[in-house]
């Protein structure tokens, strides 16, 4: 079927659905056509586009009924305004309705778009208000991150307000982006032209090995399927217990490497025998070392 | 503003309350009308990093564990997230995630959770507190915002002076308390009788149903979104 490997990374969010969800099977909510653009980026000057660089729709991958929705990073850096955030925010309500098997969400992100800020932040709330109402509703929902914008900004909360998440090696989950504290602290703080810096500080990778994360895969749209498919129809619980049990993972890790200054020396404190290496390990031998580090989320 | 959270405290629950601030932190118990409520927040434009967003939380399931339906009050006073390469090295956007779970769980399992900006609420620290509530008020002369201006016109490009033009006329826009009310991001303004207000707000019905769209909507802040989620959530096509 698919012989070659079709990168994620590199897939526009359309692409990156066609990928996922069985073909033909994909069926979109409030299309290009019925071009229902930012009323805010004419004032500014700024180009619109006509799905606010986001496909919301419902479809099945292997047979099974999901919702999915992809931002498009190439449009204003997968940034959430008024409209695309509630095109995310709408889909995931409508999981209360169809009951499901997932809500998948492809973020590709660098979080509010600034343009329209306060409409974005607030949307932020909704998407996630909304994310935890499907979860209460039985109905799980999967990450999926790796595109060219990482998932920063107020979505890296969401991100974490939803059952699964699985990233490539080209992933980035984090709050603030490098220049931002660069900008801000200066750059002993944070040199955001040291690449292997930002991955080892907010690399997929690193997400794994602390248990931000719960699947890593290689770039390739076919690795994605196979492991958000592992991930349908199986909601974590979010009672009061799951929640303990989330605290005393985060209490622990914030014990055990508070005092570490870099990655490196993170994965040294979890057992990893030579953390020089840990970059330049491809999916299957990274994971390989995850499976005898036995980490992970509990 | 050193201080003034603690005349705020004061004005709500008297002078016997028994919040604790730790630093930039502020958690405890006071009595209100004769129950008791978990007061949790920040002070003095603290920034919210990882150990911040642990302690608030374990103050929210130690409220959920130990009185079922207890009030909570949530006081807003940040300058955002911290920005640390610590902080991102332990994922403070994980640990904020679990302080905004636990006050999501908190609404849904009967506590009131009531949310006060006090002095200042900026982006990240507002979503770490404020977007979770089921109702949130700030005090005058505070402020909510996503960004400085000045930093905002560095980062679109877009002229200072055009920029606060626009805002001006746009409450997506620009930093404010109103322009955030007109949003539906924020409920209203306490002045005047502290007691009476907090009193009113942890009386109001609510139904769980997140209202902030269609707030925005009446208040004309956010004409669009609740009509398009609405449309989504039906599966429309166009």
């Amino acid at each position: 079927m698919r012989v070659a490997r079709h990168s994620f990374y590199e897939a526009t969010a359309r692409k990156r659905i066609d990928g996922l969800l069985d073909a033909g099977s994909f069926r979109e909510f409030c299309g290009p056509a019925a071009r229902i653009v930012s009323p805010h980026l004419p004032a500014l000057g700024m180009p619109v586009a006509f799905d606010d660089g986001v496909v919301v729709g419902e479809g099945t991958i292997d047979g099974r009924p999901v919702l999915v929705a992809a931002q498009e990073g190439g449009f204003m850096g997968g940034a959430v305004g008024e409209v695309h955030g509630a095109k995310i925010t709408g889909l995931l309500e409508r999981a209360l309705d169809v009951k499901p098997d997932a809500a998948i969400l492809l973020l590709d992100t660098g979080g509010v778009r600034l343009h329209e800020a306060n409409a974005g932040l607030v949307a932020m709330g909704e998407i996630q208000r909304a994310a935890l109402s499907a979860r209460h509703a039985g109905v799980p929902v999967i990450v999926a991150i790796g595109g060219k914008n990482g998932c920063y900004g107020g979505m890296s909360i969401v991100a974490r307000s939803c059952d699964w998440i699985v990233a490539s090696e080209e992933g980035r989950l984090s709050i603030s982006g490098p220049e931002v504290i660069e900008t801000v602290e200066g750059i002993e703080e944070f040199d955001a032209q040291d690449r292997a810096l930002v991955w080892r500080t907010m690399g997929a990778k690193h997400r794994r090995l602390i248990g931000e994360i719960d699947a890593l895969v290689a770039d390739d749209v076919e690795a994605f399927r196979t492991a958000i498919l592992g991930f349908v129809g199986r909601p974590r619980p979010l009672d009061l217990d799951a929640l303990e049990a989330e605290h005393e993972m985060l209490s622990r890790r914030l014990e055990r490497f508070w005092d570490c200054a870099d990655g490196r020396d993170v994965w040294a404190r979890l057992g990893v025998n030579d953390p020089a290496s840990v970059p330049a390990l491809d999916a299957a031998g990274f994971n390989g070392l995850v499976d005898a580090l036995s980490g992970g989320r509990p | 503003m050193s201080g003034a959270i603690e005349r705020v405290l004061a004005d709500l629950f008297g002078d016997g309350h028994g919040v604790v601030r730790d630093g930039g932190t502020l958690t405890g118990v006071a009595r209100f009308d004769g129950r008791t409520v978990t007061v949790v927040g920040t002070a003095d434009r603290a920034v919210i990093g990882a150990d911040v967003a642990l302690k608030l939380a374990r103050a929210v399931l130690d409220a959920m564990r130990d009185e079922p339906g207890r009030p909570i009050l949530v006081i807003v006073d940040n300058a955002g997230h911290r920005l640390s390469r610590r902080d991102e090295l332990m994922a403070n956007n994980g640990c904020i995630a679990h302080l905004t779970r636990c006050l999501d769980a908190a609404r849904r399992r009967g506590h009131r959770v009531i949310g006060l900006v006090h002095d200042l609420a900026v982006s990240g620290g507002f979503m770490a507190t404020g977007l979770s509530t089921d109702l949130c008020f700030a005090l005058p002369g505070s402020e909510v915002r996503v960004m400085a201006p000045a930093a905002m016109a560095r980062v679109t490009k877009i002229p200072l002076e055009r920029l606060e033009e626009l805002s001006a006329a746009n409450p997506v826009l620009g930093p404010g308390v109103e322009n955030f009310i007109r949003v539906g991001g924020l409920e209203g303004v306490w002045d005047g009788d502290l007691k009476a207000r907090f009193r009113e707000a942890l009386s109001r019905p609510l139904d769980g149903a997140d209202m902030r769209r269609s707030l925005g909507e009446s208040r004309g802040g956010r004409t669009v979104a609740a009509r398009i989620a609405a449309k989504v959530r039906a599966g429309a096509s166009s």
